[in-house]
């Protein structure tokens, strides 16, 4: 039994064994539970990719003369933001595209550049064209504004993802004959190809699968920067069915996650098009599992083949929202580059990259090393298995 | 899938079967010849725009290869950027020709030029942008 201020006295001596969601199955393996959660103080998890529910605020100064972008309108670099804030804030969100995008007119579209690639290029240090107009007031006379503004220039500029770090997630196919455009990628048709979207076991919560550690106020890695916990995501849904050592066979928990963007990097955080669906943000996380017992080591020690993931039909059941699948595989299969459906060999692509996800892991590692990186213990606990919280689809009343 | 361009070196034995008449019936691929020749050797040269579904088109350019014709992509300049790459392998289960291929051991993306036949597909598919193709 070890605590967090325990191991953060390790952290600041310079002490502490910090091993990745990845190395850490290895050495439970050679050790065995008991003498490796002695030996190992903290598990860095990680994950990257495409994560829609992302965007940011910030605020611009005020002008002079001053104007109101509340309740005005506003873009930057050609995206409009949202502008139901106070005079100098905004917000934008990674999917949003330009008023004269054709999107989906021209089928499949293109989706080259939106509020993602906005959000990559301004934590990327670019010059961006913000034009705002408002309606005028008395103490906020000025109707037009377009000038250049620089992330350096901002007063606050925030990552604020409302949900991020899904606990696992659904695998995508498509059983009809012609090539379907998803937000899981191109789909061809008869089964021709299958999409995952998740780092599996070096995934943050599938290594911490009933939120023993990870809660409100746990401190992240995010895009790079030093982020937190701010609640748990939209569409949470923690109360699904598990294996028997805990770990959801669906799509489970999420997370809400802030912090600030002046700190983060393009690298980090990118600006994604998906063809036929839209655009999105690519975002890198890494969570830090403090390994404080020797259930929580054993968490963390989850395989690839230890995790099951749904086969959904995007072509029928996911738009038509049943709630069939067409079975489970685990993330081995999945990251060997073929799963079989239906007596069928089906060649498989991840849509987040565990390249990335690696590297996040191996930075927050040495970040933790070197001490500059203390880990903090949860305010509150995000609801779990035991808290009967449900995400809920929509019930259309009539009007 | 997008029009492809290729070019194909029938060497002399087979300058006379119809081979091209084979491709377009059985494997219901439409067809442009954008160019013919008949070179002094005696060898044939026919560049071709083709449209049809993927797989019909990966079955054909597999049946040209085993009847002796040499398949090459009209446009070889179908590249990769290092810097862009995030290695998700999107592209990897999309490419018919395998050109895309991951490192086990690594999961690095590599990107093998001999084998792509400038199909398009994983520059449509690449969410980061990181596949171009110049025509
Ligand atoms: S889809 Fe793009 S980013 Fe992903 S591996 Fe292929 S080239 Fe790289
Ligand atoms: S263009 Fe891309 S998908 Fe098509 S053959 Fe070449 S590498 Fe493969």
């Amino acid at each position: 039994m070890k605590t967090i201020q325990e191991i953060n006295e390790k952290i600041k001596k310079g002490n502490v064994v910090v091993l990745t969601a990845e190395e850490v199955i290895g050495l439970v393996e050679e050790k065995g539970i008991k003498e490796a959660a002695q030996t190992v103080d903290v598990v860095t998890t990680a994950t990257f990719g495409p994560m829609c529910s992302s965007g940011i605020y910030f605020n611009i100064g005020h002008s002079k003369p001053r104007i109101k972008l509340g309740g005005g309108h506003a873009t930057l670099g050609g995206v409009p933001c949202y502008t139901g804030l106070a005079a100098a804030d905004l917000f934008l969100g990674a999917n949003a595209l330009p008023d004269d995008d054709p999107r989906n007119s021209v089928y499949p579209g293109e989706f080259r550049y939106g509020g993602g690639h906005v959000i990559s290029d301004l934590v990327s240090g670019k010059d961006l064209v913000l034009e705002a107009s408002g309606y005028g007031t008395d103490c906020y006379p000025r109707k037009n504004l377009k000038t250049y503004i620089n992330i350096k220039d901002l007063n606050e500029a925030v990552l604020y993802n409302i949900r991020n770090c899904y606990q696992n997630y659904n695998v995508a196919i498509n059983t009809s004959d012609k090539v379907i455009y998803t937000y899981m990628g191109i789909l061809r048709q008869k089964l021709g190809n299958a999409n995952y979207c998740s780092a599996g076991a070096l995934s943050p919560l599938l290594n911490d699968p009933l939120y023993k550690t990870i809660g409100i106020g746990t401190k992240i890695l995010l895009g790079g920067g030093v982020g937190f916990v701010s609640w748990w995501g939209t569409q949470h849904n923690p109360c699904v069915e598990r294996t028997n050592k805990g770990v959801p066979k669906y799509p489970a928990a999420t997370l809400a996650l802030i912090g600030d963007l002046k700190n983060m990097s393009g690298q980090w955080l990118i600006g994604t098009s998906m063809v036929g669906y839209g655009v999105t943000l690519s975002v890198g996380i890494g969570i830090p599992i403090p390994i404080l017992n020797e259930e929580i080591l054993e968490y963390t020690a989850v395989k690839d083949e230890d995790i099951l993931a749904p086969v959904v039909d995007y072509s029928k059941d996911y738009p038509q929202r049943e709630n069939r699948i067409l079975g489970l595989v685990n993330y081995a299969q999945l990251k060997s580059g073929h799963i079989e459906i239906k007596g069928k060999k089906v060649p498989t692509s991840s849509l987040s990259s565990i390249r990335k996800a690696r590297e996040i892991a191996d930075v927050l590692k040495g970040r933790i090393k070197s001490g500059e990186f203390l880990l903090t213990e949860a305010v509150e606990k995000i609801p779990s298995v035991d808290s009967k919280y449900r995400s809920k689809p929509l019930k259309e009343r009539k009007v | 899938m997008e029009r492809i361009k290729i070019v194909l070196h029938f060497p002399k034995q087979l300058v006379d079967k119809p081979i091209v008449y084979r491709l377009v019936k059985d494997f219901n691929l439409e067809f442009n010849i954008l160019k013919a020749e008949v070179n002094p050797n005696e060898e044939g040269l026919l560049i071709l725009e083709l449209k049809g579904q993927d797989q019909d088109y990966k079955k054909g350019i597999e049946y040209l290869k085993n009847e002796g014709v040499r398949v090459q992509p009209l446009s070889q300049d179908v590249s990769m950027d290092r810097q862009r790459c995030v290695d998700c392998t999107v592209c990897v289960s999309l490419c018919p020709t395998e050109a895309l291929e991951k490192d086990p051991q690594s999961g690095e993306v590599k990107f093998i030029k001999e084998k792509c036949i400038a199909c398009g597909i994983c520059v449509k598919a690449c969410p980061y942008g990181a596949m171009k193709i110049e025509f």
